[in-house]
């Protein structure tokens, strides 16, 4: 059923659909308005034979989810941000013990200095924590990867975090194809668990493992990955059977099959990016985008066939590995390994700044010429930077980075992109 | 010699022999049928006050629920010792998460419980959190403090030693002013823990205002399986913090930590009670209130107040905490007079 709704209604609606069992709510923007309207549903019983838990922090969020969906339970959560730094150490401990929990990441920068608007550094922060990992391009796409979320993960024993751009999707008003309850259950199964605290058959769950077992349990969680890697595409073929649309899988291509310049980026920028590619394509010029669903696992594999046939790539991340560059670009250098193409990234949209078709058009030509930078940071604005570069050199006491900074380039909103 | 009728000085108290009471009042431990949830061969030290302890507890929660019982555990002692995997001793559903999340995983089980029971795919299956004093009164404290006001359906166990004992005696907010630990070492102008710190979490537990809170050691074991009993039967959140000495950390001989906890409960030390929603119900009396002295000179952990020439002022500041518990929850009980 269509309807125009906010990104984060439309993803309560679809987890509702899920039949969750056990939801973990604690408010950090912008993930709230999700578990709000999931709190709301179970209030007034239109979602019903589910406990929504208002708890004291995300590491208590994700704790309560480990002992619910240890107890066999359909066990679903949101955050974003600091909250998915708070509760780290859950999040790995969820994924070692194959809890097959699903939580919303309404991806946000992570502070200081403190900031609340998009770019992937916070799930990007959490590449190597054993979750499965899928970024939704729309808010259609967000709402279909949480019921493909919930599969994947049950079938697997592990956790699924869909990753959304907050604000940007989570607080956008678009049209969404609402699929029925009967649709969902059709395509999605009651859970049963691989364990379960069962008074029935006891079982000890969280031992200590030494190093004769150690390894082998992690290799098996890479294993699964790797069937996740299969598991994908057919699930998001399975969803197409069912409820008529495509949705999720690997990757997305889009006029990469004469592409000579191919442009790799996740989530909701792949709109911009194609609008330029458009235009571009309308000028001439043999430009394609590649966008990538499932960050983990990684599809090296769907990457390179993807890339095969184009001269130079363009990483468009919303993220910065801190001393070398970028996150997603060092996948994508791995899934060309002897493929001899040019490969450049470029760190954009960092704390929600903006990015925008004039800036990309320009950047593109520029990757067409190679004349970028092996690393580009997208509409940085250099003379503040180099400001404050100055003033260090000049002051020992320079003071608080960010602030100095906030002071030259004055007030929000009166500068232009 | 004159003569002195004989009296059954134990009357009054849960430490009468079982053979003397009733079959309903016995210990569930006292039964050829008692669940064993924590089976031998476990690595706890010899003279382990929280094995001890964990076993009377767990058992008579086993016999409380009728054997519906799944339990979550914090990382300590307790957790290493009952599953060096491929053995773990737990012969009850049993997860281990982190350090410092006990409270809501177990939390997130009984919520789980509750919504299969409303399916009806299970009965009524009740949930115990476990960990040490550092993972209850330090580390798991935001979670715990989360499940009792939200009163979730849990029974929360602290087995109180005093101190990281596990990763090598360190000090936690429960480690007692001046004992020596591997953190605040007997050195110094004011050797071992300092004065003016910690927590009695039991207070704190009961300012929440939850169902039951009560305090236990394992030299009144029936006493311990009274309360647990007890616990059962109220819904919300519920805790129990019990005293259990340990060898290792506290410096005594194995074969003592039972006169240990007694000496805890008799001195003043501990005060072992009973609190409904945040009212104290009842205490175990202390008959005649022994000197501090006696608990804290057979512990190699207070050694520097002792020896040649005695902490005396600081033995005196610890007898006025105890004096302090004995007064606050009207630990002594009325002179006899016959």
């Amino acid at each position: 059923m269509l309807k125009q709704m906010e990104g984060s209604r439309a993803v309560a609606e679809a987890i509702a659909l899920c039949r969750p069992e056990v939801i973990c709510a604690y408010p950090i923007s912008p993930q709230t308005h999700i578990v709000e309207a999931l709190g709301e549903m179970v209030k007034e019983e239109t979602l019903t034979e589910c406990e929504f838990i208002n708890v004291e922090s995300e590491f208590a969020a994700m704790s309560v989810a480990i002992g619910s969906s240890a107890g066999g339970a359909r066990s679903y959560t949101a955050t974003a941000s600091q909250g998915l730094l708070f509760m780290v150490e859950a999040v790995y401990n969820a994924s070692g013990l194959g809890l097959p929990i699903v939580m919303t990441v309404a991806n946000r920068a992570i502070g200081a200095p403190i900031n609340i608007w998009n770019d992937h550094s916070d799930s990007l922060s959490q590449r190597d924590c054993g979750w499965i990992q899928l970024f939704a391009e729309t808010n259609q796409e967000a709402l279909d990867l949480h019921i493909q979320a919930f599969k994947l993960a049950e079938e697997l024993s592990m956790p699924v975090m869909v990753c959304m751009d907050g604000f940007i999707l989570t607080h956008a008003y678009e049209r969404v194809d609402m699929p029925t309850q009967a649709q969902v259950d059709a395509f999605l199964p009651p859970y049963e668990p691989r364990q379960v605290l069962d008074t029935n058959e006891p079982v000890s769950i969280g031992a200590m493992v030494g190093p004769e077992a150690f390894m082998e349990v992690r290799y098996l969680a890479h294993a699964k990955q790797l069937q996740a890697l299969e598991r994908i595409p057919q699930l998001a073929t399975e969803f197409q059977t069912v409820f008529g649309r495509e949705s999720g899988g690997l990757i997305h291509t889009y006029q990469t099959e004469d592409a000579e310049t191919i442009v790799i980026a996740m989530g909701s920028v792949l709109g911009t990016i194609k609008d330029t590619v458009d235009v571009m394509r309308e000028a001439g010029h043999k430009i394609g985008v590649l966008g990538i669903t499932s960050y983990r696992p990684f599809p090296l594999t769907a990457v390179a066939a993807a890339l095969k046939n184009c001269k130079r790539f363009v990483v468009l991340e919303k993220s910065l590995a801190v001393g070398i560059g970028g996150i997603v670009a060092t996948d994508v250098r791995m899934a060309v390994t002897g493929m001899g193409l040019k490969g450049f990234t470029v760190v954009a949209g960092l704390g929600g700044r903006a990015i925008t078709m004039k800036s990309l058009k320009a950047l593109f030509e520029k990757a067409m010429r190679e004349e970028l930078e092996l690393v580009t940071f997208l509409d940085l604005d250099w003379k503040a930077v180099n400001k404050q570069l100055d003033r260090e050199k000049a002051h020992r006491r320079s003071g608080p980075v960010a602030e100095a900074l906030l002071r030259d380039v004055g007030v929000v909103g009166a500068r232009n992109y | 010699m004159s003569f002195q009728p004989v009296k059954f000085y134990q009357t009054g108290t849960f430490t009468v022999g079982n053979r003397l009471l009733p079959p309903e009042e016995r210990s569930v431990q006292a039964s050829g049928k008692r669940f064993n949830s924590i089976n031998s061969g476990h690595r706890a030290c010899q003279g382990c006050g929280e094995a001890l302890g964990a076993r009377y507890a767990i058992d008579a929660a086993m016999e409380a629920t009728d054997s519906q019982l799944i339990a979550a555990n914090a990382t300590g002692c307790l957790e290493v010792f009952s599953t060096p995997y491929p053995e773990t001793s737990w012969q009850i559903p049993w997860i281990h998460s982190l350090f410092g999340n006990a409270a809501a995983v177990a939390t997130g089980i009984a919520a789980a419980m509750k919504v299969k029971r409303a399916k009806g795919k299970v009965g009524d299956v009740r949930v115990v959190a476990q960990g040490g004093d550092g993972g209850t009164t330090d580390i798991g404290f935001g979670c715990l403090s989360g499940m009792f006001e939200r009163n979730d359906d849990v029974l929360y166990i602290c087995y109180d030693n005093g101190g990281y004992m596990n990763t090598g005696v360190q000090r936690s907010s429960a480690t007692p002013a001046a004992a020596r630990t591997a953190t605040t070492p007997a050195v110094g102008h004011d050797p071992g823990n300092v004065f003016g710190q910690g927590k009695f979490l039991p207070a704190i537990a009961m300012a929440h205002d939850i169902p039951y809170v009560a305090t236990a050691t394992v030299a009144d074991l029936r006493d311990l399986e009274a309360k647990v009993r007890r616990a059962m039967e109220f819904r919300g959140a519920r805790y129990i913090h019990i005293l259990v000495p340990c060898p290792l950390g506290w410096g005594t001989p194995s074969h003592d930590t039972i006169k240990m906890a007694r000496l805890a409960k008799e001195t003043g030390i501990f005060p072992v009670f009973e609190a409904e929603h945040g009212e104290v119900k009842s205490v175990l009396a202390i008959r005649r209130p022994l000197p501090v002295e006696e608990y804290l000179r057979p512990q190699k952990r207070f050694a520097h107040l002792f020896g040649k020439s005695p902490a005396v002022a600081t033995i005196a500041r610890i007898q006025a905490l105890a004096d302090k518990n004995i007064r606050k929850y009207r630990l002594q009980a009325r002179q006899e007079s016959h």
